[in-house]
């Protein structure tokens, strides 16, 4: 049988038969050696890119920060960290495949992240399965409700952003809101949550407004509001959808206030939205008016150090997303050392258990108290509602 | 000298194909590569179906992740909703999507080049749009949980390798029939129609019927992509399914090479799998990937199993002509 | 099963609270229509203008260039670093991101749609949607991923109409859009260059016979459609805000401008922007915001399908 009689199929197949070996042959040469006991691993997944890639990013140069800032300090009870991260890119099935690598291949001890509500939800299946502990910096209350044996998660929750902004509302005797949200995770979670509560703050919601998060103009919403008895608007977006809204606001004349999320935590929307976001609200980490904290807080330390230590390591203002991959870190890093504290090998169920019992963990998001029934471990006095004033914000309450 | 006379057979290399399936996860040293396999199998149903499309027969279709999240999406709410088993899932999707692609398909076809280009891609749009707003059923932007895990007939695909073969067994059949259309008398009716459409309408052709039920094949191999891929991750939401995956289903048909099954695969492998390699570039990840496209492209204009295919014969030609040089008496 | 009281939600096709039509902010219905169509208009000018850049490489090569989203988001970053780093005033910074986003496009030709010998359509088209995610990961790697803002050119005090608005940089984005129309129709209609551009893509061979040299008219193809995607980058950066990853929307709904149109048509693509930013804004004002894109799509594919090559496109006769 001479080579030139290789039939066609015949000879495809032969040449697939090559390419997928020599794939799988790469995979094999890829492949990591097995996990040496010298190191405490710590899987994150953030979404370095894509979409939500203005959160993620500052996570991974937290995470990234504290692996190097930790082990410069010697490490856990003098046994050095090391980080493994993966790119989710914001989309579910990276992220499960990112997990499961991170399971299977690297064998963590703990996975923190992903970054938006979407992924964490895609992987809890995953991480309930595997039994290993993940702390998630998402903001979305379903992560950790019904509870998870194996799930946690940093960030206050979106029904503390909401409860924060109605509690104002109510304060100021407003019964007629309008509502404007991003058709994404983050939004989605927003408006869910805006409609679940507004009753018990006696509010009416009389539009309930969408926008895409690439939308270049949203006055035609606005228009509408405008067209309603509506005595608030509350804004539910990231980046450049609220400051676009805030603008649109401005030029349409309209005179009721705005309420952002806590999703325009940044100095960017100030700068996007210019002197049109004077006046307007927000629920916020106390990470963005860390200066005007009275001394007494307890969280003052904490979050001064971090916002000068990122800043100092990144040349670009910290935010409170970073500072979800933070609190989740030494979290992680508190649970090593309590186990160990306790005489106890710090395999991922004694990790688990340690997270549970953390009290009095003062993080960037506020004092973490967690228990069998709570997973979050924070209390809506995380948030404090700021004002936009001067280009600046200042404290509404 | 058994192989060699094996592969002369028209189906022999799909017999080694599905041997090559079979023992392929004895080469993985890691349960993790499994899961790669899976996605690369979930996505080659899909990118074979689309090669009968547009390889075959000529017809764009910028808008096939639609089909594949219709599948996942039907199934994956009469599970998590009204705990439907998976099998009913599939059913259901695949007698839902094929009324529907059969419906959009007649207008739609109508159009050429570019103005289908945009009336798929429109579909996939609206279709993801309904995923996105339809959230008392789709569970919205944020996703739905509680899609129950893979279960046939009783048995479970509970672990990374069963469910590969059982991914492996789709792929197997969606290959074999799709060869069986591809060597058929619809395989010639079709290549007619890429052709040219009035010269094959002048031979009896009735391109119409063709090109919708090739574009329903095709949507209802996606549809059973999806209903793979929601047993499997258990979670959906919108973005898996939007304009970008579509881009990226046509990027592997092309890549692969157009007008072939085997290429389709190939495409879908080495797509899916390309950022496993790229992670080494770190950020500069996406730029590379996208180099890589181009590069690709400009070297083997006719995709990489073609141009793979040019390539060896060139190789043996030139080794058959050192061969006479080198002994002019035989 | 998570959230089971969802179950008992019905569509809701409209506002919770029926037709707006109380006016308890001062705003008619009346007003309120007018509002959506002026920003129907201003948002399908837009369109129009990315359109235009499809066209223009239509109208030379045949090719649908995916990369046309990305000159619009290099337009609004390089203004933004022309502001930022030379201290240049908008118009100057403009202009140079103007000529700058001609020499990608002039190096996107040179690079990656010259070289392949004898390419199929959807090759370049591969090859186009390569450029466009090399050009974003390299975007976002200059400039990061946070958005940038852009000064309105002249102010953000609206001009009251009729009881709606006008915001002064929807005037600028109309009237960039007609003038870059208007040239271009100038220029493909009446001038030589503009002639043998078309020829040139029409009967490559043709032209060649009468001395077109068809490499030089794609070059300078790829370098005009440049300069039109920059400068609509430009100038809906006051409203929408500059960021890496903008193009891929903006040249998505372009494309859809232009083929609605009638893809090359120089007057359809004004035509097709306008009507889809319309469709658009009164689906959102009228019906529903959440749904407005698929109001959109819906409305244009049943215009494709009774007019399949599109409103101003002419029928072709089919080649055998």
């Amino acid at each position: 049988m001479s080579i030139e009689r290789m039939g066609k199929i015949g000879g495809k197949f032969l040449l697939l038969t090559i390419m997928v070996t020599m794939v799988a042959m790469l995979s094999v040469s890829c492949a990591k050696k097995a996990k040496t006991p010298e190191e405490y691993k710590i899987g994150a997944i953030f979404a370095s890119t894509g979409p939500a890639s203005m959160l993620g990013l500052p996570e991974k140069n937290t995470a990234e920060m504290l692996e190097k800032s930790i082990n410069e300090g010697g490490g856990i009870n003098g046994t050095k960290v090391k980080l493994v991260f993966y790119d989710t890119g914001g989309d579910a099935t990276k992220t499960v495949t990112a997990t499961k690598k991170l399971i299977e291949k690297d064998m963590v001890d703990i996975i923190i992240g992903p970054t938006t509500s979407g992924n964490s939800l895609a992987i809890i299946d995953v991480v309930e399965e595997a039994q290993i502990p993940l702390i998630s910096a998402a903001a979305s209350v379903r992560i950790i409700q019904p509870v998870k044996t194996w799930v946690f998660k940093t960030p206050q929750t979106d029904v503390m952003a909401v409860e924060k902004i109605y509690e104002k509302l109510q304060k100021d005797g407003v019964k007629k809101i309008a509502i404007i949200t991003v058709s994404n995770g983050f939004g989605d979670s927003g408006r869910v949550q805006l409609k679940n509560l507004a009753s018990k703050y006696g509010l009416t919601i009389v539009a309930d407004e969408r926008y895409g998060g690439k939308d270049t103009d949203m006055t035609v919403q606005l228009t509408k509001i405008k067209g309603t008895d509506a005595e608030a608007i509350i804004a539910w977006g990231t980046n450049p959808g609220p400051a676009v809204i805030a603008k649109n606001r401005k030029q349409l004349g309209i005179t009721i206030p705005l309420y952002n999320s806590h999703g325009v935590a940044s100095k960017k929307f100030i700068e996007l939205a210019g002197d049109s976001s004077e006046g307007t609200y927000l629920p916020a980490g106390k990470l963005l008016i860390v200066d005007q904290l009275a001394d007494t807080d307890p969280q003052k330390k904490v979050l001064s150090e971090y916002k000068w230590d990122y800043e100092a390591s990144f040349n670009s203002p910290a935010n409170t997303f970073g500072g979800h991959a933070y609190d989740a870190f030494w979290i992680a890093v508190k649970a090593f050392e309590n186990a160990l504290k306790n005489n106890r090998e710090p395999t991922k169920e004694a990790i688990r258990d340690e997270i549970e019992k953390l009290q009095g963990f003062v993080g960037t998001g506020g004092i973490f108290n967690f228990s069998p029934e709570d997973h979050n471990g924070l209390t809506k006095e995380g948030f404090v509602l700021v004002k936009i004033e001067g280009g600046d914000w200042t404290l509404a309450e | 000298m058994m192989t060699l006379s094996l592969m002369k057979k028209p189906l022999a290399g799909f017999v080694l194909f599905s041997i090559l399936l079979l023992l392929l996860p004895f080469t993985v040293t890691n349960d993790y590569y499994i899961n790669v396999l899976i996605i690369i199998g979930i996505n080659s149903i899909i990118v074979i179906g689309l090669d009968l499309l547009v390889g075959y027969t000529g017809q764009i279709s910028l808008g096939h992740a639609a089909f594949y999240g219709l599948g996942a999406y039907i199934t994956g709410i009469l599970s998590a909703r009204w705990a439907w088993p998976p099998i009913g899932g599939l059913l259901i999707s695949l007698v839902m999507v094929g009324i529907l692609a059969f419906l959009i398909g007649i207008p739609t076809l109508k159009l050429h080049g570019h103005y289908l280009a945009m009336a798929t891609l429109g579909l996939g749009i609206i279709v993801f749009i309904f995923f996105q707003e339809l959230d008392f059923l789709t569970g919205g932007p944020s996703g739905l949980v509680g899609i129950a895990p893979m279960s046939l007939f009783g048995i479970p695909f509970d672990s990374d390798l069963s469910y590969y073969y059982l991914v492996s067994a789709f792929l197997l059949a969606t290959l074999l029939l799709s060869i069986n259309v591809v060597r058929s008398r619809v395989g010639r009716a079709l290549r007619a129609i890429h052709g040219s459409e009035v010269a094959a309408s002048v031979l009896g052709v009735n391109i119409s019927r063709f090109k919708v039920g090739i574009f329903v094949l095709s949507a209802l191999y996606a549809v059973t992509a999806g209903w793979l891929y929601a047993h499997y991750i258990t979670f959906i939401s919108p973005s898996s399914f939007g304009f970008m995956f579509s881009i990226k289903l046509i990027t592997m048909v092309v890549i692969g090479s157009l007008g072939s099954l085997w290429g389709a695969i190939f495409g879908a492998a080495l797509l899916t799998s390309l950022p496993e390699f790229l992670v080494v570039f770190e950020n500069y990840e996406t730029s590379v990937f996208g180099l890589i496209l181009i590069l690709v492209m400009i070297f083997m204009p006719r995709g990489l199993m073609r141009g793979l295919e040019d390539l060896i014969k060139r190789m043996i030609d030139l080794g058959r002509q050192n061969l006479k040089e080198r002994s002019p008496t035989s | 099963m998570n959230r089971p009281q969802a179950l008992c939600y019905k569509i809701k096709w409209g506002p919770d609270t029926g037709p707006p039509r109380y006016d308890h902010n001062n705003m008619t219905f009346e007003q309120q229509i007018l509002q959506y169509l002026i920003t129907g208009v201003t948002v399908g000018s837009i369109y129009a203008l990315i359109g235009m850049g499809f066209n223009i490489i239509y109208n030379s090569t045949e090719i649908i260039n995916f990369a046309q989203g990305e000159f619009v988001m290099l337009g609004g970053l390089l203004t933004v670093s022309g502001m930022q780093l030379l201290h240049l005033p908008v118009p100057f910074a403009a202009i140079l991101a103007i000529v700058g986003v001609s020499l990608i496009g002039i190096t996107l030709d040179r690079a990656a749609i010259r070289p392949p010998k004898d390419p199929s359509p959807i090759t370049l088209i591969i090859i186009t949607i390569g450029a466009s995610i090399f050009i974003r990961g390299m975007s976002s790697l200059i400039w990061g991923k946070e958005p940038y803002p852009i000064p309105a050119f002249s102010g953000e005090e609206p001009i009251p109409f009729f009881g709606a608005v006008i915001q002064p940089q929807s005037v600028w984005v109309m009237g960039v859009a007609l003038i870059v129309v208007l040239s271009l129709r100038q220029f493909f209609g009446r001038t030589l260059t503009g002639k043998a551009m078309m020829a040139s893509a029409v009967q490559p061979r043709a032209a060649k016979l009468v001395g077109i040299e068809a490499s030089y008219m794609v070059l300078l193809s790829f370098a005009l459609s440049g300069a039109v995607g920059a400068a609509a980058g430009i100038v809906i950066a006051p409203m929408s805000m500059v960021q890496y990853d903008m193009g891929v929307m903006m040249g998505l709904k372009g494309f859809c401008a232009a083929i609605i149109g009638g893809i090359g048509h120089p007057l359809g693509v004004v035509f097709g922007g306008v009507i889809l930013g319309i469709v658009e804004s009164l689906g959102a004002g009228l019906i529903s915001s959440g749904y407005k894109d698929a109001i959109a799509f819906v409305i244009l594919l049943l215009m494709l399908f009774f007019r399949p090559q599109g409103i101003l496109g002419k029928t072709k006769g089919e080649r055998v």
